[in-house]
């Protein structure tokens, strides 16, 4: 007999390491409209994952399930599990505002506040109570660095932050993402929006953020897929119709849709 | 006709009944700056030979026939400052309520309907009730605070509705980014959408001062007295007002045609303080609009 982390009776359950982020069996819906039909997912951790598929297909709102976001859409409902770390995001006393502070977001279009280049990184501190000047100055610079931006702000911190480019602005907002330590960022489409240097920054940095990070990217972009991605998930019509190693999907996909839709057969 | 001559004629037509609309456009735009200009001038013209230093500071004298306005002044702004009290902290946490926290449910409908419908009560009504409610039942007697209560009222709904349309003309993606990085509704409120906000609604409570400075039915029936010896010292004092003290020196005072002069310049005086207060109102726009961007 065995003891799980869950204080549960049970099997031996083996498992080679700790899921980061887990998702069994996930329906969601808009009022009426069934947008994810029995979604399974694992991910370990400081992984890239991808999602991958056609528009309207349900990866950002599969994206958005795992930071609680579409609980600001009036008329949605969730069945399944989705645990972060081994636990229930959606169990009745979850703080959302904590499971955010864990689970990061960076959105399709920059959204910077009308506030200053520091500011706007030392904002989610901020909001989460930190007030040492000196630890927010740190975490500032350290995440401007991770964020490949520093050399190109490093002396307009005060600056408004509209006052950048997309690129910049994008990247900004991955600092800010970073900024609160998070154990996984979220990425919609980051660099759908951005011109193709600025793409090809911001896929160097996914690239380099692994090391810290567990990303989950959802792209329309299917080379940046199969560029930045360990594994890759491929959405079609609300199903996960394939998860699996990111070589496999592109090399070797077992599922006929997904084939089709990689050789850009469709979609 | 061939099918090109024809058309020839019509592009002509067409170019004609543009040019006319576009003449149209532009005389009724330039009319309303010209009866603005025609009002002002008006008003400027027949007051400002009665406008001095004594005319702003004193006390009106035999029988308002002479002396100033001064206590008219002070009660204008008595009363724009006590309906300010009342009006701005209601309606823009109402505001923040309907579009923030209620946006979109029966409840915020509700609400919109009904204010709606009080902006639509004449002035003159919120004057009947200010006096039964605030100076009988409640006892308060005519005084400032029943005239800023009921004048609080009036300016209620422009209140509610500026800060709705500001708020809601915050894009969404600014709240989501907040409420992304762990902050509560509150704080995203707080830090981001009000912030962002502000200027707008900020014009709307000017806009709502110019309102009520110039509103003469409910102070009739609340606070606005005839002629008083001493200025106000308590918020039960009864008070003299400019929009009053116009009506009653021009219809119904000892001497009319004496006071005509001092009538128009108590007009251009109200003019005055309200072109100020937008004035005021649009430079502290334009500076915390400066202050959102940077900051």
């Amino acid at each position: 007999m065995i003891f799980n982390s869950l204080g549960v009776v049970g099997r031996p359950i083996t498992r080679k390491k700790m899921l980061t982020i887990e998702a069994k069996n996930v329906d969601f819906y808009y009022s009426d409209y069934h947008a994810l039909k029995n979604i399974n997912i694992e991910v370990e951790k400081n992984k890239v994952i991808a999602l991958i598929g056609p528009s309207g297909c349900g990866k950002s709102t599969f994206l958005r399930i795992l930071n609680r976001m579409n609980d600001l859409i009036p008329g949605t409902r969730m069945t399944g599990t989705v645990l972060v770390e081994g636990e229930d995001i959606y169990a009745p006393n979850v703080h959302v505002d904590e499971l955010r502070k864990q689970v990061g977001m960076v959105f399709q279009k920059p959204n910077p506040f009308p506030k200053s280049i520091f500011e706007n990184v030392a904002y989610g501190l901020r909001v989460n109570g930190i007030k040492d000047k000196e630890y927010i100055e740190q975490r500032v610079i350290e995440s401007i660095k991770s964020a490949a931006l520093w050399d190109e702000v490093k002396d307009k911190l005060k600056k408004s932050a509209f006052a950048l480019s997309g690129g910049q602005q994008q990247r900004l907002c991955i600092a800010r993402a970073l900024a609160i330590s998070p154990k996984v960022v979220l990425m919609d489409e980051p660099a759908s929006a951005l011109d193709p240097i600025s793409t090809a920054k911001i896929e160097d940095l996914i690239y380099e953020l692994k090391k810290d990070y567990t990303i989950i990217i959802v792209t329309h972009n299917m080379q940046q897929a199969s560029r930045v991605s360990d594994k890759t998930g491929y959405f079609y019509l609300g199903e996960m119709i394939e998860f699996d190693d990111t070589t496999k999907i592109f090399t070797n996909p077992q599922q006929i849709s997904t084939q089709n839709y990689v050789t850009g057969r469709f979609g | 006709m061939t099918p090109i001559v024809s058309a020839k004629r019509n592009d002509k037509n067409k170019r004609w009944s543009q040019a006319i609309a576009f003449t149209i456009f532009k005389l009724m735009s330039y009319s309303v700056v010209a009866i603005l200009i025609l009002i002002l001038g008006f008003i400027i013209s027949k007051g400002i030979g009665v406008i001095s230093w004594d005319f702003l500071t004193k006390a009106p004298e035999d029988g308002m026939t002479k002396g100033g306005i001064f206590p008219a002044i002070v009660g204008t702004l008595c009363l724009v400052a006590g309906s300010s009290l009342f009006s701005f902290p209601i309606g823009i946490m109402s505001g923040i309520y309907m579009n923030e926290y209620a946006s979109g449910s029966k409840i915020a409908t509700f609400i919109r309907i009904m204010t709606n419908n009080l902006s639509g009560v004449p002035s003159v009504v919120f004057g009947l009730f200010g006096m039964s409610l605030f100076v009988n039942t409640m006892k308060f007697g005519d005084s400032i605070l029943a005239g800023s209560l009921t004048l609080g009222l009036l300016s209620l709904p422009l209140v509610i509705r500026t800060t709705e349309e500001s708020l809601k003309a915050i894009e969404n993606s600014y709240r989501e980014g907040s409420l992304a990085l762990g902050a509560t509704k509150l704080q995203t409120i707080r830090k981001v959408v009000l912030p962002m906000a502000f200027p707008n609604i900020i014009t709307g409570l000017i806009l709502s001062i110019g309102r009520v400075s110039g509103e003469t039915a409910p102070i009739l029936f609340t606070v606005a007295a005839y002629f008083l010896p001493k200025l106000p010292t308590s918020i039960f004092d009864q008070v003299m007002a400019l929009p009053y003290h116009l009506y009653v020196i021009s219809t119904s005072g000892t001497d009319i045609e004496a006071s005509r002069g001092i009538a128009y310049g108590t007009a251009l005086v109200l003019i005055v303080i309200v072109l100020l207060v937008n004035i005021l109102a649009t430079s502290l726009r334009s500076y915390f609009s400066k202050k959102v961007k940077t900051n």
